[in-house]
């Protein structure tokens, strides 16, 4: 028996703005438990929310950026449980109403391009956060309220790999925005799987199982890949497949049941009566699309057909907006787009690894990258000396200044070479025989003796051009 | 008519509370809950059509607030009405992991 999947996604995506959806309490971290709280957040009898127009902003550009359809009428619904990281007992969040609907992002997995349907997107609200002890659990309501965009994707999903095709685009295009960090190990990206198996040419779809809060990419490829082979195999062998929730478990690289009450989700959702309803306003919509910065897939384009690199350097160049909008600044200064590529996609980012920050977390500019780029291709230094140029503009040196305080500057002053050179030649008699002799090997020896005369400052191709000239004139 | 309300569900709606009734309170507010929904099926008779569902009570739209972040320097003040804090944080008896988003 052939089978196929069934794969559909939900993402949770956390907003950068600068107060929480329905309070004005900083959305901020590493603050003190609580600190970020209020009367509000904390559920206070009598207290209302109010909407912060920013979220409703963002969830609007999240919206234009998967193509989706924004919705002009809107209102709030309530999704009531009871949990003690959610103290009003309910859930402010959309049901009836998503801020947008039916887009579509594209992916690209062994060459083949294909289009992954978003049915729905919300603007909600998080929950605060719980740490278990032995007897008890401390509850820090930070977190709550913090706002969130929910987006699912259509059951379009065929396969694990598109599964995180889809979730690496969507986290592109999420962090292109600039609306949110979307990062997966911070917890500002977070994953709920569905997933199903029915054979093929079957017009129902099978029973599927859902697992939540998957934090990598490649958990959410083995969790599913192993769900599927699971799903494949009870088929096979007669069984049936139990609707449930489960829990991907990487150790053993399998999944396991989390016993779930029957019956026990069922939210009770209503319109929210805290919250007036919207109205969106094409002239916002327009505006906010105006404001959208340039996405991935149009500057990879523009990078291999104007600026002559290759896909996979405008793959890595477009890995988020920060490095595509320093390359991009430091291409505008006129220094050379390939070797700025390969500088960024070599030296920063192998020091952004070992360091663990983001390139905007350094005092590296693009105006200083593209300084010492300029410097390498004038001749000023070597690529040898760039090595240790980068070390200073790394750190925020200007880098002629930082090369000349360093003595890493290129001796490229022929009045300067010459008499070297003469030097040279002329201690080197049985050299200068064996060249006219026919032997090539006695130049890299004569460059080696003045490369170490000038202690490897000398510009090699300066020392060619005058060494070649002097040899033929003896 | 909407379906009498019934003993079981009568329970699972207490339950989805995280309220635990004992039989003979069943007994009590059963019916009484029973009544109420009866209150909900005459309000079904109403002729609603062509009428728009009202979401709001107030007729206002837009009700939004600039993103402005404001601290409330509350924290003591909330941690206070906590039953129980640890470290600033708010102590709760232990809680299995059912946790939602």
């Amino acid at each position: 028996m052939n089978f196929e999947t069934t794969i559909g996604l939900e993402v949770h995506v956390e907003l950068k703005t600068k107060s929480k959806i329905y309070s004005p309490s900083p959305v901020s971290y590493g603050v003190a438990p609580n600190e970020n709280t209020n009367v509000i957040d904390w559920g206070y009898p009598g207290v209302l929310p109010s909407l912060n127009k920013g979220v409703v902003r963002d969830g609007i550009m999240a919206g234009l950026a998967l193509h989706a359809q924004i919705s002009k009428h809107m209102h709030f619904d309530r999704k009531n449980y009871f949990y003690p990281d959610n103290p009003k007992a309910y859930q402010i969040t959309q049901s009836e109403t998503p801020i947008a609907h039916d887009g579509w992002i594209e992916i690209e997995v062994n060459g083949k391009k294909k289009k992954i349907g978003i049915a729905e997107m919300h603007i909600e609200e998080d929950a605060g956060k719980n740490t278990h002890t032995g007897q008890y659990s401390y509850v820090d309501l930070n977190r709550q309220g913090t706002p969130l965009i929910e987006i699912v994707s259509k059951p379009d999903i065929a396969s694990p790999e598109e599964a995180v095709a889809y979730l690496e685009a969507l986290r592109q295009r999420i962090q292109f925005t600039g609306i949110s960090d979307v990062k997966m190990e911070e917890g500002s990206m977070r994953v709920d799987t569905n997933i199903s198996v029915r054979p093929i040419g079957s017009d129902k779809f099978g029973t599927k199982t859902e697992m939540k809060n998957i934090n990598s990419f490649n958990f959410v490829k083995n969790a599913l890949e192993f769900e599927q082979k699971r799903h494949q195999a009870v088929i096979l062998s007669g069984g049936k497949i139990v609707q449930e929730t489960r829990r991907y478990d990487e150790p053993t690289k399998t999944t396991v049941s989390m016993r779930t009450k029957e019956g026990s989700d069922d939210y009770r959702y209503f319109p929210e009566p805290d919250l007036p309803p919207l109205e969106v306003a094409d002239e916002w919509i327009e505006e906010i699309r105006g404001e959208m910065p340039q996405m991935p897939g149009e500057r990879r384009e523009h990078y291999v057909k104007d600026l002559g690199l290759t896909d996979y350097d405008a793959m890595v160049l477009t890995q988020t907006k920060e490095m595509a909008d320093f390359f991009e600044a430091a291409v505008a200064t006129g220094a050379d787009a390939k070797r700025l590529a390969n500088y960024l996609m070599n030296d920063v980012n192998s020091y952004l690894n070992d360091e663990h920050v983001d390139l905007q977390d350094t005092k590296l500019t693009p105006d200083h990258l593209a300084g010492m780029v300029k410097l390498i291709d004038n001749g000023t230094i070597s690529s040898k000396m760039a090595k240790k140029v980068f070390a200073g503009i790394i750190d925020g040196e200007e880098p002629a200044a930082f090369a000349k305080a360093h003595g890493l500057v290129q001796m490229s002053d022929p009045a300067e070479l010459q008499p070297i050179i003469d030097d040279v030649l002329d201690n080197n008699e049985q050299s200068i025989i064996d060249f006219k002799n026919g032997k090539d090997r006695a130049i890299g020896f004569l460059v080696g003796q003045i490369m170490k005369q000038t202690r490897g400052k000398a510009n090699p191709k300066i020392v060619n051009q005058l060494l070649m000239k002097s040899l033929n004139a003896r | 008519m909407a379906e009498k309300l019934g003993r079981e569900a009568a329970k699972h709606v207490a339950e989805l509370a995280k309220l635990s009734f004992t039989d003979q309170e069943l007994d009590q507010f059963v019916p009484q809950l029973e009544e109420t929904m009866h209150l909900f099926d005459d309000l079904q008779q109403m002729d609603t059509t062509g009428v728009e569902p009202m979401y709001s009570p107030t007729t206002e739209v837009n009700g939004m607030r600039e993103d402005v972040a404001e601290k409330s320097g509350q924290k003591e003040a909330l941690l206070q009405n906590a039953p129980e804090t640890k470290n600033g944080l708010i102590k709760v008896p232990a809680i299995i992991d059912e946790s939602e988003d």
